[in-house]
């Protein structure tokens, strides 16, 4: 058995629909689960108060705004190369849910800047390149809806999501490559594994990260498996015609 | 049960709706989406079958 098998359009949808509710049941449950410990159960930080609440909202929803566009990228590749359909739909189908995650990151990110730095914005590099993210989302989205032919709309939006890429890592990395700015440096340091977050914090982040991934997969296959039906359609009815 | 926010309640309150009403607005977009592909997709595959007599 090959993973290229799920690239037939009727193996995913028969493969994904049954998984989906189950997928969705778990990530709403770890997202109830780490919302509810996080706002009612942790106590307040030394230095930031309440306002450290924030976290469980804007951690994960900066993550999944990140791999949401790596995912895309690898998607977008997978196109480039073997002509898949399905991964050209499967990017596609992430682009709006990974833009979410984008304003979710920028809108928690002000609210808890305001109090925190005592300005809603600043130019600062990390916060920078996750505003040029956001507009790279709705730049891709808006790509895929210009163009007519599925094919040309495909291969033209994985080009922009290949140039979008270098935005995704500089939103990772903004604040390892320039000291300056006024963003902390990474809550969750994946390489050295180091975290700047006390244990009381980081149990229900891990559960409400769980639940944003899990989430994103949940709305990834479905949408995927929409657009896979909105193709059949199209392709139907044009042989009818 | 409700614990102190203290002064930053209102930020706190606005973040937290804020964000759990985007993710459950693309979800039920999502899923309206979904319902609708598959109802139109049972159409035009019935009219197909009718078009060509199964």
């Amino acid at each position: 058995m090959s993973i290229w098998e799920y690239a037939n359009p009727k193996k995913f949808i028969a493969t994904t629909t049954p998984l989906v509710p189950w997928v969705m049941g778990i990530s709403i449950s770890c997202l109830v689960v780490g919302l509810v410990w996080g706002f009612f159960f942790t106590p307040d930080d030394f230095r930031q108060g309440s306002t450290v609440k924030i976290i469980y909202l804007h951690v994960p929803a900066a993550l999944m705004a990140i791999n949401a566009w790596f995912m895309m990228l690898i998607a977008s590749l997978i196109w480039l190369v073997r002509r898949h359909h399905v991964s050209a739909l499967a990017a596609r189908a992430a682009a709006p849910i990974g833009m979410v995650m984008t304003v979710i990151a920028l809108i928690t990110g002000a609210i808890w800047g305001q109090p925190m730095w005592g300005t809603w914005w600043a130019w600062d590099p990390r916060l920078t390149s996750f505003l040029i993210l956001f507009l790279f989302y709705l730049g891709y989205m808006a790509l895929w809806e210009a163009i007519e032919d599925s094919d040309t709309a495909a291969d033209l939006t994985s080009v922009l999501c290949l140039v979008g890429s270098v935005f995704a890592v500089l939103s990772r990395y903004a604040v390892q490559f320039w000291n300056q700015g006024l963003h902390q440096g990474t809550s969750v340091p994946v390489a050295t594994g180091e975290r700047s977050v006390s244990d009381v914090f980081f149990v229900p982040l891990l559960v409400c990260m769980v639940g944003f991934g899990l989430l994103f997969l949940a709305l990834v296959l479905m949408r995927t498996a929409t657009e896979v039906r909105a193709r059949r359609i199209k392709a139907l009815e044009a042989r009818m015609r | 049960m409700f614990p102190d926010l203290g002064d930053y309640a209102t930020e706190v309150l606005a973040a937290y709706g804020a964000s759990i009403g985007l993710l459950v607005v693309i979800v039920l977009l999502s899923m309206r989406r979904s319902r609708k592909m598959r109802a139109q997709l049972d159409a035009v595959e019935a009219r197909k079958d009718a078009a060509s007599g199964k």
